[in-house]
């Protein structure tokens, strides 16, 4: 009784984001309210990160259109608005895929997210799991119109574990507020200011905190990467697997990314948001470096089994059992209709067999595995 | 003849000095306020007044104090921005260094208003050798009773700090400046909330520039209708005008806002018009920032009415024919300037200045740099004006912080004006390397002086 009072009393918003609408608790940015959702409707997110206090409001990628503020205060807002720092108010009216404005201004940003980018991917370690990776592919244009030379760095050494390649890095901050928010004393930061601003730690000096590795999980891009797994292996051909230790120093509730029995990458879990996941005891998983850096053998841990994969992912290129399908929203931003399918990849390709389930196949997956089936 | 609320004094012998600056009348107003005025009946002078902020987006200044929370055992703070750094505007350094006085006095009357019993000055590094006239100034008004505990018996407290900046453009954006003032890195915060809620060190803080503060001594020693007075419709009081260019005499000119930008430019009271006879050709009437017009936009409004140095009138037209009284940094350019490297300039600073938050300032100055750079040096490409235009669109309006409507805005003018004198470049790259492109039709109509 008492339980059902308290829930009455408190009174949920109304938001509806491309036609969808969803009740959330007052102080729910657009973004949550959109991740609710779920789906197409959802804004790519670049810097923001909801585990790390005051990250969000930079790359600008989460624009949104609010067509009207508030059931009290219907005014549309003027300017495009950045959805993972805006609460929602009760009867606003969001428009994100179905705003041509926020098309256009997202398209924007990814082009200019990518004028000095290297699109060094084929030699890059974070390829495969990269999120400007995908919003380039969601978001952008084909092709470049920028002419000029890209921007290049003196290169910083962070020390034995974390390799920097600051031509990749889009200045989201996370790694900034990982390490204001992680370890007692951030060591390295942003030096100089516009383009030419930079992470580096000013005077040359190795990152060694117990839990700064977790910078590597919150970069998005390959700007931040494990030294310990450079070059050694696509993460698309690595399997991700659910483990934990006993550890004394953090949760030791991680994924292991493996091929065979070698353990290749030792990395905290992600959600579907490319965000680190609570621990079982509800707190952030964020590992430490031991896990993370020093236990690369099977023996070290107590494995869980396949690691849920969202179908979006290039990861699930690998067909892991316990593959999630990611909700589609499409049909109903269209008010019912449903988009139509040009091609069905699984359908037409000899490859791309969703009913062949990679991780249960011993070793790496050989050509042979994948031919059809014979009449 | 135009009235002088600012800088009638400021050339009074010995001004610099608390005695001088008592002896002719300073000081008036802190005595006024603090002896006979609630906190609120000053703030109401200043809404009465129409004062609106002299920092370049004139939202009125009585308003902006009525926002500032007040919530019981937090102190509020009061923040000076004098960090003056848009290209074409030095009027506060001219008030700072000439009276500097009238700005603590206008700091003490208005702290008194908004309960600052700590006020801080965030002066622009570049100007290094003002912190001392201003820390003199404050440790004079101290000796004599205007600072420090118990103010004239009144009960009220009130310490005023300098704080330098470090030389950056960012660190005028006020919150920015709030993020520097606590000793961090000058970011600009992404609002809400806003610095009347959580300024510094989260406490509420109201942030004016020098000049809005100043303004305050002439509004509580004549009263806010007074002052209103003086002026015409939204834009009362007095505006301090630093002009530069091509002129005849440059300098910071304290105007009514009821003259002519003609008179402005050609009278021997102001600007004195253009030197070796040249012809008017452009100007960027409110700071770097703002839109760049053409001189028979200028002159006169799209619709041929007479266009006066005032808010309205300025932006008659909206960005289309308009443009801004901004900051007051008045920019004249004559015939013999070229607009694209002048845009190049532009460009060249505000890529220099972005603090490189988000991506679309970062990213998109630096291009649109680089391409004004190929056109102006005869290496552009007819596709590149497009492509500017594109740009600065992606910038205006998607950004945190105003910086970058300020780096757009004037690519997105000197395109809508003069995009002729950008073809011209890119069809003539040798000659525009040795020429410039002149006048065309914008000195329509010719201006004959008198
Ligand atoms: C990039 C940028 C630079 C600015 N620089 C200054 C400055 O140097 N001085 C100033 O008074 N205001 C500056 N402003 C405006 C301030 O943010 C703020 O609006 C102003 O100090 C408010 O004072 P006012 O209401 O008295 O004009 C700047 C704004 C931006 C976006
Ligand atoms: S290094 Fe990575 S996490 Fe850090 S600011 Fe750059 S992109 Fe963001
Ligand atoms: S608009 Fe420019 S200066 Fe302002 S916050 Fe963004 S990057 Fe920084
Ligand atoms: S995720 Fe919202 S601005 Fe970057």
């Amino acid at each position: 009784m008492a339980e059902e009072k308290k829930a009455e009393e408190k009174k949920l918003f109304k938001v509806t984001i491309d036609n969808i609408t969803v009740d959330v608790e007052p102080g729910t940015t657009i973004l949550h309210a959109a991740r609710m959702v779920g789906g197409d409707v959802t804004p790519p997110a670049m810097c923001y990160y909801s585990k790390l206090k005051g990250s969000g409001g930079k790359c600008r990628t989460c624009l949104v259109e609010v067509a009207a503020g508030s059931t009290a205060d219907p005014r549309p807002m003027p300017k495009l608005v950045a959805s993972c720092r805006t609460t929602v108010m009760d009867g606003m009216i969001v428009k994100n895929i179905t705003s041509e404005r926020v098309l256009e201004a997202r398209a924007g940003v990814v082009e200019l997210l990518l004028i000095n980018h290297p699109l060094d991917c084929p030699i890059c370690d974070q390829a495969g799991e990269c999120h400007l990776q995908d919003l380039s592919y969601e978001h952008g244009k084909e092709g470049t119109r920028y002419e000029f030379k890209r921007r290049t760095f003196t290169p910083h050494n962070l020390g034995e574990y974390i390799q920097l390649h600051m031509t990749r890095c889009i200045l989201c901050y996370r790694c900034v507020y990982t390490a204001n928010q992680l370890t007692n004393k951030r060591e390295h930061g942003i030096l100089d200011r516009g383009d030419h601003a930079e992470i580096a730690t000013y005077i040359e000096k190795a990152l060694d905190n117990e839990f700064i590795g977790n910078v590597i999980d919150v970069c998005p891009v390959g700007a931040l990467t494990d030294k310990t797994f450079r070059f050694k292996n696509r993460v698309w051909f690595t399997k991700p697997m659910d483990a934990h230790r006993d550890c004394p120093t953090c949760s030791g509730q991680v994924q292991l990314w493996m091929r065979g029995d070698e353990v290749y990458r030792v990395t905290a879990r992600k959600d579907e948001w490319g965000e680190v996941k609570d621990t079982t005891e509800g707190k952030p998983g964020w590992i430490c470096n031991d896990c993370r850096f020093h236990k690369k053998s099977v023996k070290d841990w107590v494995i869980e089994g396949p690691t849920q994969v969202n179908r979006h992912s290039v990861i699930s290129q690998g067909h892991y059992v316990n593959t999630v399908t990611p909700k589609e929203t499409l049909p109903e931003v269209m008010g019912g209709r449903a988009p139509k399918l040009l091609m069905n990849i699984h359908k037409v390709s000899d490859v791309n067999r969703p009913e062949i389930q990679l991780s249960k196949i011993e070793g790496p997956a050989h050509s042979d595995d994948f031919k059809p089936p014979t009449p | 003849m135009s009235v002088k609320l600012l800088l009638e004094k400021a050339h009074v012998e010995g001004i610099r000095s608390f005695d001088v600056y008592r002896r002719e009348g300073g000081y008036r107003s802190v005595e006024k306020a603090l002896k006979t005025m609630s906190p609120d009946a000053v703030t109401e002078e200043v809404k009465k007044s129409g004062l609106r902020g002299r920092g370049g987006a004139g939202f009125p200044s009585g308003l902006k104090w009525s926002f500032l929370a007040k919530p019981e055992g937090v102190p509020r703070h009061l923040v000076c921005n004098a960090d003056e750094s848009e290209p074409g505007t030095f009027k506060d350094r001219y008030l700072m260094e000439f009276i500097p006085h009238l700005l603590i006095e206008g700091l003490i009357v208005s702290s008194f208003a908004l309960g600052s019993h700590a006020t801080y000055i965030y002066i622009r590094g570049e100007y290094a050798w003002i912190p001392d006239i201003l820390e003199q100034a404050i440790a004079e008004a101290k000796n004599n009773g205007f600072l420090g505990k118990n103010i004239l018996g009144s009960g009220f407290d009130c310490e005023i700090y300098v704080q330098r900046g470090a030389g950056a453009y960012i660190c005028g954006e006020e919150t920015a400046l709030i993020e520097s003032l606590e000793g961090k890195r000058g970011n600009p915060r992404i609002k809400p909330p806003f610095p009347a809620v959580k300024g510094v060190w989260d406490r509420p803080t109201v942030v004016n520039n020098v000049e809005t503060l100043a303004a305050v001594v002439p509004i509580i020693n004549m009263g806010g209708e007074e002052y209103a007075k003086i002026g015409v419709g939204k834009s009362t009081g007095t505006k301090l005008i630093s002009a530069c260019g091509n002129i005849n005499k440059p300098g910071v000119y304290e105007i009514d806002m009821t003259i002519s930008v003609e008179e402005f430019i050609y009278s021997d009271e102001y600007c004195g018009g253009i030197p070796n006879g040249k012809r008017l050709k452009a100007c960027i009437p409110g700071g770097s920032s703002v839109p760049i017009l053409p001189a028979n936009l200028l002159l006169k409004t799209a619709k041929g009415e007479t266009r006066y140095m005032n808010y309205e009138s300025l932006a008659d037209g909206g960005f289309a024919t308009g443009s801004m009284m901004g900051s007051g940094g008045f920019i004249i350019l004559d015939e013999d300037q070229c607009v694209v490297k002048n845009t190049y300039t532009l460009a060249r600073f505000y890529r220099h200045e972005s603090c490189g938050q988000c991506s679309p300032c970062r990213e998109g100055t630096g291009w649109m740099e680089k391409i004004l750079k190929n056109i102006d040096t005869g290496k552009g490409k007819m596709s590149d004006i497009d492509l500017l235009w594109d740009i600065q669109r992606k910038i205006e309006g998607n950004t945190i912080c105003p910086l970058g409507d300020a780096a757009a805005w004037p690519v997105a003018a000197a395109i809508r004006h003069f995009r002729d004198e950008f073809e011209w470049h890119v069809n003539n790259p040798q000659e525009s390397q040795t020429r410039n492109f002149g006048l065309a039709h914008y000195a329509d109509p010719i201006y004959v002086p008198a």
